[in-house]
């Protein structure tokens, strides 16, 4: 079975710095994965390169997603293909309304598959489905494109429009972040709803926290831009009691 | 039928003027005669601008004085149907509407029309006959024909335009639409005069559109002149949809008394070359003056946006916004001058111009300047020139939108914050269509009027929730 994503010794750099440092990754569809580790070493980047952001330049490596070669695909395209970036700081857009934004979005996915739009009923129709799923106010939606919105509102604005696209493979970075235990609880429900055989989670965060209410079948720990450990969500409790020095020491054994 | 052509010059024009002088003052009352000789020796003394003069170095008439130009000193004598050369095809948008064609105001029945509620509308040569107290209490008193040349030009020269009088305490219904289209299958140079005199406790809508149907050259300097009295309150927009071969200039006068208010809105789509100047006078404490000013412009079209807020009195407060998308090879020009004077205490005058840049090859210039004699005042201003925030931009993409709706979107959003600054729902929700449709470089003259949006056209950015 080809996987849904393969990164093959990546390594990615922003203005010569670099960040990713040969990276290797499988992602099968079906799957979650949580991807751990220490500030600055390259979690958000991964998140960005795989969505498209042409702020950083790829040296080596490759990424198949679906078997295709992502890294020369469009950012819409990846979009379109079913990749979603849940921001770690989603953009405040004003004068772009959230019904907008959606219909606009939703009908170019329509119309890459060959299908014809949705009419303004079947649209919002769809709007109010996936706002419960994510316990959406209702009047979030003719407001700006995040403007305005507190920083749980926006995370949950993410896992709404992730609920809107139905992708089939999400990344979500650092959407833990900022968030109380209730606000967490409805992001981690809506990731749970979303779920199907078909479709992969990749889970960025710092914290085990989320972990016990997205449970991964496969934990990363990311270490100067390298995977430096793999296992089970027993890792993440590890982490979690142990802290990243273990992970330090043990590399320096 | 009197006209000449000639290429217009100061020397030609002023012996155009004496050739013609008897056609001219035709309806003139004595005081508007001597009006007319003070502002030809005006304008003989400053002529055209020129770009030595500060407020017009960037903007240049040099081409748009290039060519020779009709001119036509008596009412066009065919019968002119102006059902079938304009129809407004906003539905529900009920006005009083009134049309100039070629500079000359039309009408069916009378010249001057007494409204229901005493408000008198119509053509301005006949209200200099028929309400000369009037005339001689404020006309040509707004207007600076010492100062400006074209307005001197267009004080002496100026026969037609719209005469608006409401009277205090009535307050009218349904806005007043002025609408002025060049049709002519030859180069003209005409120039309206409008007069709009708002009594006490007077409210007023007032829309101005400015159109071309043909392509030919055209030159328009026209001037309005807008009384606001005291507790009165005035919305004013222009649109202006006009051909590129068409100079357009319009000097708007207003004067604000106590507790007066104004909101100005003026929407750019296309034009040649085009110079608004917006001169605010807050006359009376407690007046509040909100100027707007939206521009779209492409290919090598040039607006020049001038503002120039006069505080005289304490406790006034002037909001200036002006925005604007310039692609192609296209310019842009704002200068915002506020003044303060020593006395106007408490005054608050703020004012903003942004602008988008499409291309390397669009050109923007802004200048705020304040001028603040008075020490307990709020001032501010603030002018930005950039691109499309790149950030929104990969947000939006990673969302599968495409580069270009993604442009539109951003660019729909930045125009829209002054079309939502537009009272009238219906005329809000035509301005929006027509900046969407503008953006996506469907909007020409051709369209007939600048209100004329097809109406199946389908919006893909907006949602009517009216209509679900």
């Amino acid at each position: 079975m080809v996987p849904l994503l393969e990164i093959k010794n990546l390594k990615v750099s922003i203005n010569n710095k670099k960040i990713i440092k040969g990276l290797d990754l499988s992602i099968n569809a079906g799957e979650v994965h949580a991807i751990m580790g220490p500030n600055g070493t390259g979690k958000s980047t991964l998140a960005s390169v795989i969505a498209g952001r042409d702020v950083f330049t790829v040296n080596e490596g490759e990424i198949k997603y679906k078997g295709q070669d992502l890294l020369g695909m469009p950012i819409e395209n990846r979009s379109r293909e079913g990749i979603f970036l849940g921001f770690q700081y989603p953009v405040e857009i004003p004068g772009v309304s959230m019904t907008n934004f959606m219909r606009t979005a939703v009908d170019e996915h329509r119309k890459y598959k060959g299908l014809p739009p949705l009419s303004a009923v079947e649209f919002l129709k769809l709007m109010e489905e996936k706002k419960k799923m994510v316990e959406i106010q209702s009047n979030l939606t003719n407001r700006s494109v995040n403007e305005g919105f507190s920083g749980g509102e926006k995370k949950r604005n993410e896992i709404f429009q992730m609920a809107m696209l139905e992708p089939t493979l999400a990344i979500l970075d650092e959407t833990d972040s900022g968030l109380d235990i209730d606000a967490l609880k409805i992001v981690a429900n809506g990731v749970n709803k979303l779920r199907r055989p078909d479709n992969a989670f990749v889970v960025i965060t710092h914290y085990q926290r989320l972990l016990d209410y997205i449970v991964p079948d496969f934990v990363h720990v990311l270490f100067e831009g390298r995977i430096v450990k793999s296992g089970t969500k027993e890792l993440a409790l590890e982490l979690e009691s142990k802290g990243y020095e273990w992970i330090k020491e043990e590399l320096e054994k | 039928m009197k006209s000449a052509s000639l290429i217009p010059d100061k020397t030609q024009l002023i012996s155009l003027y004496h050739e013609f002088q008897k056609n001219i003052s035709i309806a003139d009352i004595p005081y508007v005669t001597a009006l007319r000789n003070e502002a030809l020796k005006s304008f003989e003394a400053n002529g055209f601008p020129t770009q030595e003069i500060e407020e017009w170095k960037n903007t240049s008439l040099v081409n748009s004085l290039k060519p020779s130009y009709n001119f036509y000193f008596n009412p066009f004598k065919e019968k002119q149907d102006v059902d079938k050369i304009f129809r407004c095809e906003i539905h529900n948008f009920e006005t009083y509407l009134f049309t100039q064609l070629n500079g000359w105001y039309i009408y069916k029945q009378n010249p001057i029309t007494t409204l229901d509620n005493g408000v008198i509308a119509g053509s301005l040569s006949a209200a200099f006959q028929a309400y000369p107290e009037l005339i001689q209490q404020y006309y040509g008193k707004l207007s600076n024909i010492q100062n400006s040349g074209l307005t001197a030009l267009n004080t002496a020269f100026a026969q037609d335009g719209i005469f608006i009088y409401v009277p205090d305490n009535v307050t009218v219904e349904k806005p007043i639409q002025m609408v002025n289209i060049v049709n002519i299958d030859e180069s003209i140079f005409v120039q309206p005069r409008n007069l709009i005199i708002l009594g006490k406790n007077a409210h007023l809508t007032f829309v101005f559109c400015d159109d071309s149907i043909r392509h030919e050259t055209s030159f328009i300097n026209s001037c309005t002149e807008t009384f606001i009295d005291e507790n009165a309150s005035l919305d004013f927009y222009k649109m202006q949809n006009k051909d590129s071969r068409s100079t357009v200039i319009t000097g708007s006068y207003f004067n604000l008394q106590k507790n007066s208010k104004l909101c100005s809105n003026t929407l750019t789509f296309n034009g040649g070359v085009i110079r608004n100047e917006n001169y605010v006078t807050m006359a009376g404490s407690g007046s509040e003056a909100k100027v707007y000013g939206l521009y779209l412009m492409d290919r090598e079209q040039h607006v020049d946006n001038q503002v120039y807020v006069d505080h005289q009195v304490p406790e006034t407060l002037s909001y200036e916004q002006f925005k604007g998308i310039i692609d192609e090879n296209a310019s842009a020009v704002f200068n915002g001058h506020i003044h303060v004077c020593p006395d106007a205490q408490k005054t608050e005058a703020y004012q903003s111009n942004k602008n988008i840049l499409l291309t390397d090859t669009a050109r923007v210039t802004t200048k705020p300047f304040l001028e603040i004699y008075a020490d307990d005042v709020k001032c501010s201003h603030g002018a930005t020139v950039g691109q499309l925030d790149p950030e929104a931009m990969f947000y939006l993409k990673s969302r599968g939108i495409c580069d270009r709706n993604a442009k539109m979107l951003l660019m729909y959003a930045f125009a829209g914050e002054i079309a939502n600054k537009i009272n009238i729902e219906v005329l809000r929700n035509r301005i929006d269509a027509m900046i969407v449709k503008r953006l996506k470089g469907e909007l020409s003259i051709c369209d007939q009027c600048v209100l004329h949006c097809k109406e199946n056209e389908m919006i893909n950015f907006k949602i009517d929730m009216s209509k679900i």
